[in-house]
């Protein structure tokens, strides 16, 4: 009699739950945090916020982490997501430290580690300044250097490989001038430029030119001469190898140059910023630190990270489209 | 059935002459090394021929020269009475590797030619046909290291005939292969060949490879390389590989090579 009335919960255990524990420590996780965030009351030591940002950002991440399963069909997008999963419980465990150290019993000096609330904060209200000012500044800073450098190290390196007279006379050239950190040049540069902003769009060509240069070069000379035999026995003339042999045979490598010259293009954009061009995120960070506003150049470090590994995928998106052709690449 | 009657053929279109071409390389201790002696050869358009020989009998550095990636030292190379200067799309090229660009497709490395002569877009119907011809029909979109040694080297010889060329030079085509795909190439080959009608000349260190497929056998020998003898292969194809007449022509070219080895009659017998 009473097993059959409990008939109806033994049914409901024994189907397939929906967010187990164990598949789900992210959803639990970040349950936790907001409910620590709720429960305990932040010691008043931190400046307040005008609404509970970081409440609204758990709650966002919360939706997402309990809608994925409904959300996500497939097999694989389940297991993907299921993969990442105790990441992101770590991630959530992480924040709940901070704001337990930082707003709710301030274990570390208040001045130097901001609330999660306040940082959020910043990035909302600060949103048009921040980043579509900035970032935008930033960004032109960035796109211009890097195509210029590009380009000027594709040229480069494309001339060394295929000319002697051109090996001769660059090489030494790029020998001496390339292993100069690009941000050694900035007092000679900020006299010889007519404007700030042309002096760092130089600079950071420059540490694109280099890395770019050197393995478009050694790209080249490493093909090996039998597809160059082979394609002139197939009628084709220097320029047809050049373009159609040499360079894509050195596509590889290419892309590492291309790869290293990003990473150093991020380098040197911020030093640029935050010595000599008065905008951007480079010169925010650096400004909201003389002024003390920590919370900002928190914000500042999010957008940047959030910017710069987003330019780095698009960066590796668009070269396993290039080098579909190559047997087992290196991942990003 | 496959003309082999060279005297039988019209066209003059493929013939090679050599006229006693000598080639020599610097060596590192600022000698020089003679790689090739005095060689005279003349080879009939639409003839197959191949150049047997040890390493070093400068064989490979004949097809070179022929091929134009290489220049004579003294002599003179022609092609339908012009003097060969440089590489060009007349003379198709096959490696023992197949060196496809593996940055290309399969349907772009055949076109490749195409492409290099300007005429793609007026003959991008052959990609397709040469493709059939070498039974790849159906392998245009798959890239180079998706494809077995023997399918990426019937890729590169339908590369190199697309360009229509008046020779090829193959420089032991099928050296990579394994036995069974070998013979299956072989037949291949000669199939290519009855449909095009061009010149072969072909290296290769194998004896049985050089008696089926050729009109002629060049034997070379090395230092200096020179040819030793030149033997003609009388039987008419389709040939058959257990024909008991090789066997014969085997040990001649191997004793010429002094590789057919002496069996010594025992002293005595009890």
């Amino acid at each position: 009699m009473v097993k059959s009335l409990l008939l109806p919960l033994y049914r409901l255990k024994s189907q397939p739950r929906l967010w187990p524990i164990r598949d789900h420590l992210a959803l639990w996780a970040g349950l936790l945090a907001l409910i620590l965030e709720l429960s305990l009351r932040s010691s008043g030591l931190h400046p307040a916020v005008e609404r509970p940002y970081f409440q609204y950002f758990l709650i966002l991440t919360l939706v997402y982490f309990a809608g994925w399963p409904l959300i996500a069909r497939s097999p694989a997008q389940r297991a993907k997501m299921l993969n990442k999963d105790n990441f992101y419980a770590v991630a959530f465990l992480f924040l709940s430290a901070l704001n337990l150290a930082t707003s709710k019993y301030t274990l570390i000096p208040a001045i130097f580690f901001p609330t999660p609330d306040r940082i959020l904060a910043v990035l909302v209200e600060d949103f048009n300044y921040l980043i579509l000012e900035c970032l935008f500044s930033s960004g032109k800073l960035l796109l211009t250097g890097f195509f210029s450098g590009a380009l000027a190290g594709l040229i480069t390196g494309v001339a060394i490989g295929f000319s002697k007279p051109a090996a001769y006379w660059l090489n030494p050239l790029i020998k001496i001038l390339g292993p100069i950190p690009p941000t050694a040049w900035i007092p000679i540069v900020l006299v010889a430029f007519p404007t700030t902003w042309t002096g760092a769009v130089f600079l950071i060509a420059l540490s694109v030119w280099f890395p770019t240069s050197v393995m478009t070069s050694s790209g080249i000379l490493n093909v090996q001469n039998a597809y160059f035999e082979v394609s002139s026995a197939l009628g084709a003339k220097r320029i047809y190898q050049i373009f159609l042999v040499g360079i894509p045979a050195a596509m590889p490598l290419i892309f590492t140059g291309l790869f290293s010259g990003a990473c150093s293009s991020f380098l040197t954009l911020m030093t640029a910023e935050m010595v000599g061009v008065k905008n951007g995120i480079g010169w925010y960070i650096n400004w909201q630190r003389e002024m003390l506003s920590y919370a900002n150049v928190y914000a500042g470090l999010i957008v940047i990270a959030i910017s710069f590994y987003s330019l780095i995928t698009l960066f590796f998106k668009i070269r396993d489209r290039v080098l579909v052709w190559q047997k087992g690449m290196i991942k990003w | 059935m496959v003309a082999t009657n060279v005297a039988e053929r019209v066209r003059t279109r493929g013939v090679i002459d050599i006229k006693s071409v000598s080639k020599t390389y610097p060596h590192p201790d600022g000698s020089e090394v003679l790689a090739l002696a005095k060689v005279d050869l003349t080879i009939a358009a639409g003839e197959y021929v191949s150049l047997i020989g040890p390493s070093g009998c400068g064989k490979s550095t004949l097809l070179r020269l022929i091929a134009g990636l290489e220049k004579a030292s003294s002599g003179a190379l022609e092609l339908d009475g012009q003097v060969i200067d440089g590489p060009d799309a007349d003379r198709g090229l096959a490696f023992q590797n197949p060196f496809l660009f593996p940055w290309l497709n399969i349907h772009n490395n055949v076109a490749f030619g195409l492409r290099a002569r300007r005429v793609y877009h007026q003959q991008k119907h052959l990609v397709g046909q040469f493709l059939e011809l070498v039974g790849l029909g159906k392998f245009g979109q798959v890239y180079p290291h998706h494809l077995s040694g023997g399918m990426a080297q019937r890729a590169s010889l339908a590369r190199a005939l697309i360009n229509n060329p008046r020779v090829l030079l193959l420089d032991e085509p099928l050296g990579a292969l394994d036995a069974f795909t070998r013979m299956t190439m072989q037949d291949e080959i000669l199939r290519i060949r009855a449909e095009n009608q061009i010149t072969m000349l072909m290296v290769t260190h194998d004896v049985d490879e050089a008696i089926y497929l050729s009109d002629r056998v060049v034997v070379m020998t090395p230092g200096p390389g020179q040819v030793e003898t030149v033997l003609n292969i009388p039987f008419p194809r389709p040939r058959a590989r257990n024909n008991p007449d090789f066997l014969s022509l085997r040990s001649q070219i191997l004793e010429i090579l002094n590789f057919a080895g002496q069996v010594e009659e025992p002293a005595y017998h009890i």
